[in-house]
């Protein structure tokens, strides 16, 4: 630890930087309104915090219903040691989400409203539900992990009972809401691009959130290594690899069938704003992770699976902001750019997020090392996966 | 009966009457300034746009099937059986998706307010309710904004375009368009002139998401079946294989 020193110093001042300009933000936004806060308007209502906070952030903490999934429905018992550290990655993400619609609500202290004021036939509602639900999930799951630590032994027991039925609804309800993003967009047929309005986008979304949530267990795994000194075995690396390449392999077929069918593939040989930020959608998350990916000499090394997990991820942000933003700016007639003071909020948002973590991983049994020295070890081998 | 209004733009004199009785139904503020912009806004729930001597209103279109309470997550839109659109302030959230889906792109933000309400016109909810037309057909001194039973005036409509075909364009703008609004529009100029979208869709967009949204039920019944199948086939192979295990190193101890 003391030799990271240094390069924890300027992080650190970097962190509280980007807080302090976040908090100015705060400040503006809840005094202010949104008027004064953001670039937002009434010819284009949502901006930054739609698209990347809540879009992109859900996308991103995937890896949380793909690895319990794995683990614990399919029974591939190797990747146990990871199931905490992402199912704890998953659960922040999730909060920080509710965090950031907090700032983007007209209203944030109604944010409540649809638990209770019922509308079934709206994508908002639905999400709403299967939000709340799997945050709830995602915190019973990661609970025993705390519950440890403090020795709560009877919980503990309840939380193994009830750990299966647990992951169950969890993988149902993240596969309802991460399509259901998608859903949200059917609404607008004339005014999202062509590029990317299509009949099919809550699957996309869906495809995408497993291929993201793949990309992001093996991202999370370099970023521990940098920073905790831990990392997964290579083996459980290019496993990984191996089936991100056959997720890629198929979201990339179905997109481009879709063009075809819809006759969209044309509007590909004029160049227009659209069409350089769908190729660069379409390159960076698509085309370079599938030819690395596919060549057996890159896949077979840590590095290599580090590039094409950084490059799935910032393809399929590109992907959500081309969505929510850049294929809405035509129809709206307005180029968005968002204020400063949106992006402070975001970027404080994604720092209290590795804050928290580096935390968590501190105080709390996260890492497998990190578990033997916090309890019983056969205590805890029924337990390590039941989170 | 449903109630509708029929906006003849070949009738309208720009005399902008009607936006004056509707900020003052509304309490909004309304002056020469306000009456210059040609656009609606949170301050300014219908407007009359002019080009060159041809004009033409923008209001809610008061939607058949209403998109915006389609997507509002606490059903804070109302399709009321008179025909107006209603808003329900004290559910709104804020979370503008009914700004985002709306296919005439009516609702309006106080986006400089710190808690920020949706604006948009309601067809005079309340009047209409109470038998009486609404502000700014009652406003109207030559007749371009009529008010009535949306049935009559989509007849009147086609009669006078019947009477007149040299006059008009020959399109009654929401008899259609995304299944039908309760605010009707006649032109002798083509509506995408004044910012109408012409390309809009005939069926009601709300059947676009519920046609996903309802097989939710179907999938959750399903997908917990299907993950727990998957479950206990791969949870059972593990204990058959471990009670093999067993039953050979109980025959091996045996021999």
């Amino acid at each position: 630890m003391k030799m990271q020193l240094p390069r924890l110093t300027f992080w650190k001042a970097l962190f509280v930087l980007i807080l302090l300009a976040g908090l100015y933000a705060t400040i503006v936004r809840f005094t202010r309104g949104l008027g004064a806060s953001t670039n937002l308007s009434d010819n284009f209502p949502w901006g930054l915090w739609i698209g990347f906070d809540v879009l992109c952030g859900v996308m991103l903490a995937a890896g949380g219903f793909i690895l319990t999934a794995t683990v614990h429905i399919f029974n591939l018992k190797k990747f146990e040691p990871i199931i905490r550290p992402t199912v704890l990655t998953a659960f922040l993400g999730y909060v920080l989400v509710v965090v950031a619609l907090l700032f983007d609500l007209g209203r944030p202290y109604r944010i409540w409203h649809p638990l209770v004021m019922w509308n079934p036939h709206s994508v908002m509602f639905e999400v709403a539900w299967c939000v709340a639900l799997y945050t709830t999930v995602l915190a019973l799951e990661f609970a025993p992990v705390v519950f440890e630590r403090l020795r709560f032994e009877r919980p503990l027991r309840i939380l193994r009972t009830i750990s299966i039925p647990l992951v169950i609804a969890g993988v149902i309800l993240s596969t309802l809401h991460q399509s259901s993003l998608g859903s949200l967009y059917l609404i607008v047929p004339e005014k999202l691009h062509p590029l990317w309005y299509s009949p099919l986008l809550p699957v996309f979304f869906f495809i995408s959130a497993v291929a993201v949530g793949l990309a992001m267990v093996i991202f999370e795994s370099w970023m521990s290594s940098k920073a905790f000194g831990k990392q997964l075995e290579l083996p459980l690396l290019q496993s990984l690899g191996r089936v991100l390449l056959v997720v890629l392999g198929v979201y990339a077929v179905l997109r481009f069938e879709d063009l075809l069918h819809r006759g969209a593939l044309p509007l590909l040989l004029h160049s227009s704003y659209e069409t350089d930020l769908f190729l660069l959608e379409v390159v960076i998350g698509l085309l370079l992770p599938i030819a690395l990916l596919a060549n057996p000499r890159i896949r077979a090394t840590a590095g290599g699976l580090y590039l094409c997990a950084v490059l799935v991820v910032l393809g399929f942000v590109t992907n959500r902001l081309n969505v929510s933003i850049t294929g809405m700016e035509s129809a709206a007639g307005v180029h968005y750019i968002p204020r400063w003071t949106e992006i402070a909020v975001t970027a404080s948002i994604i720092g209290a997020g590795f804050a928290i973590f580096a935390l968590a991983v501190k105080y709390l049994p996260i890492f497998p090392e990190a578990i033997g020295r916090a309890a019983h070890p056969e205590e805890l081998r029924g337990e390590m996966g039941a989170a | 009966m449903s109630k509708a209004i029929l906006y003849d733009s070949t009738l309208c004199i720009d005399c902008k009457l009607c936006e004056k009785a509707c900020a003052d139904r509304n309490k909004l503020p309304y002056d020469d300034k306000i009456g210059a912009e040609e656009k609606l806004s949170a301050h300014k729930l219908t407007a009359v746009v002019a080009r060159g001597d041809k004009f033409m209103r923008r209001l809610c279109m008061n939607c058949e099937e209403p998109t915006c309470a389609s997507v509002c997550p606490v059903g804070a839109f109302r399709k009321t059986a008179g025909g107006p659109v209603t808003y329900d302030a004290t559910r709104c959230i804020g979370c503008r998706y009914c700004m985002m889906a709306c296919p005439f792109n009516v609702p309006k933000y106080e986006w400089g307010l710190l808690l920020p309400r949706v604006r948009k016109c309601d067809m005079c909810a309340d009047r209409v309710a109470a038998g009486k037309p609404t502000a700014c057909a009652e406003a109207c001194p030559t007749g371009a904004t009529k008010f009535g039973d949306r049935d009559e005036l989509i007849a009147e409509a086609k009669e006078r375009i019947a009477r007149n075909p040299k006059q008009y364009i020959n399109h009654i703008y929401g008899l259609n368009e995304v299944g039908g609004t309760s605010v009707l529009l006649l032109s002798s100029v083509p509506f995408a002139e004044f910012g109408y979208r012409t390309d809009i869709l005939k069926q009601p967009l709300p059947t676009l998401t519920y046609r996903v949204l309802s097989k939710i039920p179907d999938l959750v019944a399903l997908g917990g079946v299907l993950l727990g199948g998957i479950w206990w086939i791969t949870h059972r192979r593990e204990e058959v294989a471990e009670a093999e295990g067993n039953q050979a190193e109980v025959e091996r101890k045996k021999e």
